[in-house]
């Protein structure tokens, strides 16, 4: 196993370990103001400060972590639960109008600018994290239906499945015991890169305002918050970005190395 | 070519009917009425009726979706609610600061990502290799709006550089280009650090081919191999990057937009969605989404140019 798997993992536990315990503990309650308190910079008694309603910043950015991980797994499960399915069916009936249809439609959904219909579509239906996730998945579809289809049209072409196939199995029983397990190492990287770009799309639309609603506790909101108080508090506006990028970097780093790690061909050709 | 030309010009006009028609959908047909929407809970049902008819509400959708198209088609976007202006002189004043900003950011990432994927593939595995490659994991890890932010306190606020916010107007081009360097640069970032990647495994694929080796047999060095042979290939994937960056520039630029006040197209969807101008915000969108599809259309155009073997292909 690679440096980048265990700096990238050992990254990505920190931050759902804080999600996980933000369940159960919190060092402070976040939905109490104690103004007296606020914009403090870290201390022993607040160990990453407090925002500008006496918040705990580290509580807050437990919670923060919990909102972008469910949002960002949610919209990478849209991505897979659509996608997969999807691309599988294109490769199973490659080269027919089914095959076309499905991958013009994704080509279309490429092609469309995500934040503009992402913000269109928070925008038409309220701004919430549950929209925040629809509007991220729908655009993982494409890219996991795109990829599945990729990697199962050579697997097609092996000899295991013209066995299958002459043991009398359907094409989309083949699809799903015989072709998804052999491209499921690849799904698991992408989806640990799409789970990263999720993080970052959700911060960018809880920035704007357009994701998670107060008081449930969100990075980009903290880091809307803090934008007009960067001269005389920076640490509110520095320590939500921090968390997004060390959260964001661990996952790539973990993709990196899962894809060379779980892929032996790569393994050898790159130095 | 002519056939690989009528067949995405076909996918360009099938993608453009089909943008429309979601976006005309998400706005117009679900959950409630866009007058209502527009007029908050407190309208009067009479006021709720005017407004109806005056935007055409009271059409048959199908009427009203051709009504839309053809404005479209013709320059007339409609006359925004708030402003009482037609749209398409609101988005002629903001298309000068957005469209600028996303060039200028694309300048940046491309003076940025070239040398940086060039210098990173001629030294693979060296120092200056793992130095940029560490570089560009952080810069794809980096919101730009809060790098953007980051920016304004170093360079704004502590240094006093540059301003805040604001944009200072293209009478004087030279301050106009200053308000739009920091939001270009925290724009040009993530964009300059993929694009490095890329240029990078593109360059070293290249390196790998039999012509290099070819290059070197008849007497080049590696860096003139390098130069005249590698670069050239290496650019094509490269290209098609630059242009589904640029469009994606075009879009990101609304969250830089909003962090350093810009009166751009962003702010004007922003200020829209805000003061529920729905008409304002399909029309934009869409124009948006349309420049998005007319930039793949030139890039895949310019891809076939450069390479032969996918005119075949397609």
């Amino acid at each position: 196993m690679s440096r980048s798997i265990f700096i990238g993992g050992a990254l990505s536990a920190v931050f759902l370990t804080l999600a996980g315990v933000s369940f159960v503990y919190t060092p402070y309650d976040i939905e109490t103001f104690e103004i007296a308190n606020k914009l403090q910079t870290p201390s022993a008694t607040h160990w990453l400060g407090t925002d500008h309603f006496g918040r705990d910043i580290l509580s807050m950015i437990m919670m923060g972590a919990r909102t972008s991980i469910a949002v960002a797994v949610l919209a990478v499960g849209i991505g897979v639960c659509a996608g997969i399915p999807l691309g599988l069916l294109a490769a199973a009936r490659r080269g027919t109008l089914l095959d076309e249809v499905i991958m013009r439609g994704n080509d279309l959904v490429f092609a469309f600018p995500s934040l503009v219909i992402a913000i269109l579509i928070t925008a038409v239906f309220g701004p919430s994290a549950i929209n925040a996730i629809i509007a991220i998945g729908i655009f993982n579809i494409p890219v996991f239906a795109r990829l599945s289809r990729g990697a199962a049209l050579p697997i097609w072409e092996r000899d295991f499945i013209l066995a299958a196939r002459v043991a009398g199995k359907s094409s989309l029983r083949i699809s799903a015991e015989h072709i998804l397990p052999n491209i499921t190492n690849l799904m698991i990287v992408q989806g640990t890169i799409q789970f990263s770009l999720g993080i970052l799309a959700e911060a960018a639309l809880s920035y704007i305002g357009l994701g998670a609603q107060p008081p449930t506790a969100s990075w980009g909101r903290m880091l809307a918050d803090a934008q007009t108080l960067t001269s005389i508090a920076p640490h509110t506006a520095l320590i939500p970005g921090l968390a997004i990028v060390f959260m964001v970097l661990g996952l790539n780093l973990l993709g990196d190395g899962l894809r060379d790690w779980l892929d032996p061909r790569l393994r050898r050709t790159r130095a | 070519m002519i056939s690989y030309v009528g067949q995405r010009l076909l996918s360009l006009i099938l993608s453009l009917i089909v943008a429309s028609v979601v976006i005309f959908t998400v706005i117009e047909v679900i959950p409630g009425d866009p007058a209502a929407f527009m007029l908050g809970v407190n309208a009067r049902p009479d006021t709720l009726e005017a407004l109806r008819d005056q935007i055409g509400l009271n059409d048959p959708l199908l009427v009203r979706y051709f009504a839309w198209v053809t404005g479209m088609l013709t320059g007339d976007f409609g006359t925004s609610w708030t402003y009482k202006v037609p749209v398409a002189d609101l988005v002629a004043d903001r298309i000068w600061v957005s469209l600028p900003l996303a060039l200028y950011a694309l300048i940046l990432s491309t003076l940025i990502a070239f040398p940086a994927g060039i210098i990173a593939a001629a030294r693979r595995g060296g120092l200056g290799d793992v130095s940029i490659m560490g570089a560009t994991q952080l810069g794809v890890a980096i919101p730009n709006f809060w790098f953007a932010m980051i920016l304004v306190l170093i360079f704004a606020i502590k240094l006093r550089w540059f301003s805040a916010g604001g944009f200072a107007g293209w009478d004087d081009p030279f301050m106009a280009l200053k308000s739009l360097t920091l939001p270009a640069i925290a724009l040009a970032l993530p964009q300059a650090a993929i694009l490095a990647r890329i240029m990078r495994s593109s360059l070293l694929d290249m390196l790998g081919e039999d012509f290099i080796r070819s290059a070197r047999a008849k007497g080049l060095t590696r860096r003139q191999a390098l130069w005249r042979h590698a670069v050239r290939n290496a650019l094509i994937p490269v290209l098609t990057i630059i242009g589904l960056q640029f469009s994606f520039l075009l879009a990101g630029g609304i969250i830089i937009e909003q962090v350093f006040f810009l009166p751009g197209l962003g702010r004007l969807i922003f200020q829209s969605i805000s003061a529920r101008d729905l008409i304002v915000v399909e029309s934009v969108v869409m124009l948006l989404v349309f420049v998005v599809i007319m930039v793949n259309f030139a890039v895949d155009l310019a891809y076939a140019m450069v390479d032969p073997r996918l005119r075949t292909k397609a």
